[in-house]
């Protein structure tokens, strides 16, 4: 259920954003969802990732300051009121989310929202309480 | 032609008389005033007692100048040890003030004065002054900060001294000042030389060309400058600018001024005897070489200093000075022998930014100071590399972790510095020393 999140520090000056995605690009790695939190001078480059512990491997090795963190991918229903819905559910729980963003998904029927939550294992226990159960990873990558 | 013999008219008043007291006389007064200064210093401060006597010296040793070789050295650490009082040679009763400035630790630096010592700082500056060819009819502004630092009250009590009219400003506002320095007609300015830059292109910005307004002369101390900077500051506002040097250790701006031949700074030798050491070796090097700047204070009371090394790098210069004082001259200080950088006249040392790190990391993340100037004023910016343990996913938190060191830094340093977080390995690697300060002032 947790899914494999890359987070990437990275410094907000022009060249810097293109340096991890040209590494991840040599690798070969195929870049599934991703959000960029900015700060002023610096961002978070969160990225979910056909190979998250190859791409972890390699951006530290070559200097840059990488770590996996864990969301939770979330399907909701493709129509408006489909996220609201969702959010009302977790809001009743007092479940504490991070941050989400989306996941494209090729098929236009599905939408799909990954969350970071403060507490990913009690989040887990809530949202199945609730009735929402969380994707699996094998689940998410082949949407 | 005109103009020397006006500068000797001009200094040859009662203020500057002991600039050009006979070279004999000069001596024979030091070395009195050397035996009566290591007598009381003895007899009232357990430290330097304790080192004579690991020594074996007694102050009735002391037959000659040349004898002051014998005598211990004190350093900033010796301040530091026995903050806040344990180098005072007068009871308290008769100290009248007490200044600070900044040391290595958050712990400053303490100095204290008696009446007598407040007169001989007084009289040291206006000499400094009036070697300028400041007198009484100048109107004189002090843009020194004014408080525990003595930059801005000692060149104040100097000014008032010789009889100026004062305008104590301190730093900040300038807008302000430089609208007084135009409604006053001020005359003379005293600040560090990187804040007149700074008012000088403010004015630009106001509209106002400093080359326009009345000041005539600076007299700059507090941080070094070099001559391409004096050379901007002549072009640029319209003055003759004037390298004064100090050090609270000592007395406070005053120890030392450039006359108008600007061939070096003379150091009021009457009352702080210098020398030049080898830092390494500790010995008395020649006139005319480069080495560490010591000073013994001759007729200091309340906290005399007896061997101060300054940490600051120059040389005697050889000969008599043009202007004819007997007073020895020192070289324009370019550099420090140790680590410390002045930041608008406030002193740093990079172990300060790592006590700042480590208070907040519990280890020591690279790190680099890069100094530089805009518009005139000292910018410092400290990078830190993220390291794994630092970086966290949620921005909140990452931004608490700059936030930290942002206020560990503050309260370290004592002055705002900016904070960046770059990424790791970034900063260059150096094989010997790590290189940890940029400096892009003089570019």
């Amino acid at each position: 259920m947790k899914i494999q999140q890359l987070s990437i520090f990275v410094e907000n000056k022009p060249g810097h954003l293109a340096a991890p995605i040209r590494l991840l690009a040599a690798e070969g790695i195929d870049l599934r969802a991703l959000f960029l939190a900015d700060a002023r001078e610096y961002g978070v480059l969160r990225m979910i990732v056909s190979d998250c512990a190859r791409a972890v491997a390699r951006l530290t090795a070559e200097g840059f300051v990488a770590r996996v963190t864990e969301v939770l991918a979330i399907e909701v229903s493709d129509h408006p009121g489909g996220l609201a819905g969702v959010l009302a559910a977790l809001d009743a729980t007092g479940t504490d989310i991070d941050y989400m963003y989306a996941f494209p998904c090729r098929n236009p029927e599905q939408a799909v929202l990954l969350f970071s939550f403060a507490d990913t294992e009690a989040a887990i226990a809530k949202l199945q309480a609730a009735g929402i159960n969380p994707l699996a990873s094998d689940e998410l990558l082949k949407l | 032609m005109i103009a020397d013999l006006e500068t000797s008219i001009a200094d040859c008043n009662d203020v500057s008389a002991p600039d050009y007291r006979p070279l004999d006389e000069l001596r024979a007064l030091q070395l009195a005033r050397l035996q009566q200064i290591v007598a009381r210093d003895y007899k009232n401060v357990p430290l330097f007692r304790q080192r004579m006597d690991e020594r074996g010296l007694v102050p009735a040793e002391i037959h000659s100048l040349a004898d002051i070789a014998r005598l211990p050295f004190t350093v900033k650490a010796d301040l530091r040890d026995n903050y806040p009082f344990g180098l005072f040679a007068s009871p308290m009763s008769e100290v009248v003030r007490l200044h600070a400035s900044s040391g290595t630790t958050g712990k400053p630096i303490v100095v204290a004065y008696t009446q007598q010592d407040i007169d001989t700082w007084t009289s040291v500056v206006g000499r400094a002054m009036a070697g300028c060819g400041l007198h009484r009819g100048d109107v004189i502004q002090v843009s020194y900060g004014y408080g525990l630092f003595t930059g801005g009250l000692g060149a104040h009590y100097g000014a008032e001294g010789i009889g100026a009219t004062v305008v104590p400003t301190s730093g900040g506002h300038a807008d302000r000042q430089i609208m007084l320095m135009k409604d006053f007609g001020v005359t003379a300015i005293c600040c560090t030389p990187s804040y007149f830059i700074h008012l000088i292109e403010r004015a630009a910005e106001m509209g106002i060309d400093m080359r326009d307004l009345p000041v005539r002369a600076g007299v700059f101390g507090a941080e070094p400058w070099t001559d391409e900077m004096r050379r901007h500051i002549e072009q640029a506002g319209g003055i003759e600018a004037f390298d004064i040097y100090g050090l609270s250790e000592i007395i406070g701006p005053g120890v030392g001024c450039e006359c108008r031949r600007h061939a070096g700074l003379h150091i009021f030798e009457d009352h702080f005897y210098p020398e030049i050491i080898d830092p390494e070796t500790g010995e008395v090097l020649p006139e005319g070489a480069e080495g560490e700047l010591v000073l013994t204070t001759l007729s200091k009371q309340a906290m005399p200093m007896i061997r101060y090394r300054t940490r600051d790098i120059t040389c005697l210069l050889p000969g008599r000075c043009a202007c004819g004082r007997t007073l020895r001259r020192i070289g324009r200080i370019g550099r420090r022998s140790d680590d410390m950088l002045i930041l608008r006249g406030v002193n740093i040392f990079p172990s300060q930014v790592e006590t700042a790190l480590l208070q907040v990391e519990g280890a020591l993340p690279h790190y680099q100071i890069v100094l530089t100037r805009s518009q005139g004023l000292d910018q410092m910016e400290v990078q830190v590399e993220v390291t794994a343990n630092m970086f966290n996913d949620r921005m909140g938190a990452l931004q608490a972790v700059h936030a930290r060191l942002q206020a560990a830094l503050d309260r370290v340093l004592g002055i705002r510095v900016r904070v960046s977080l770059v990424e790791a390995h970034s900063i260059e690697r150096s094989e010997g020393k790590a290189k940890r300060v940029i400096d892009r002032r003089n570019a």
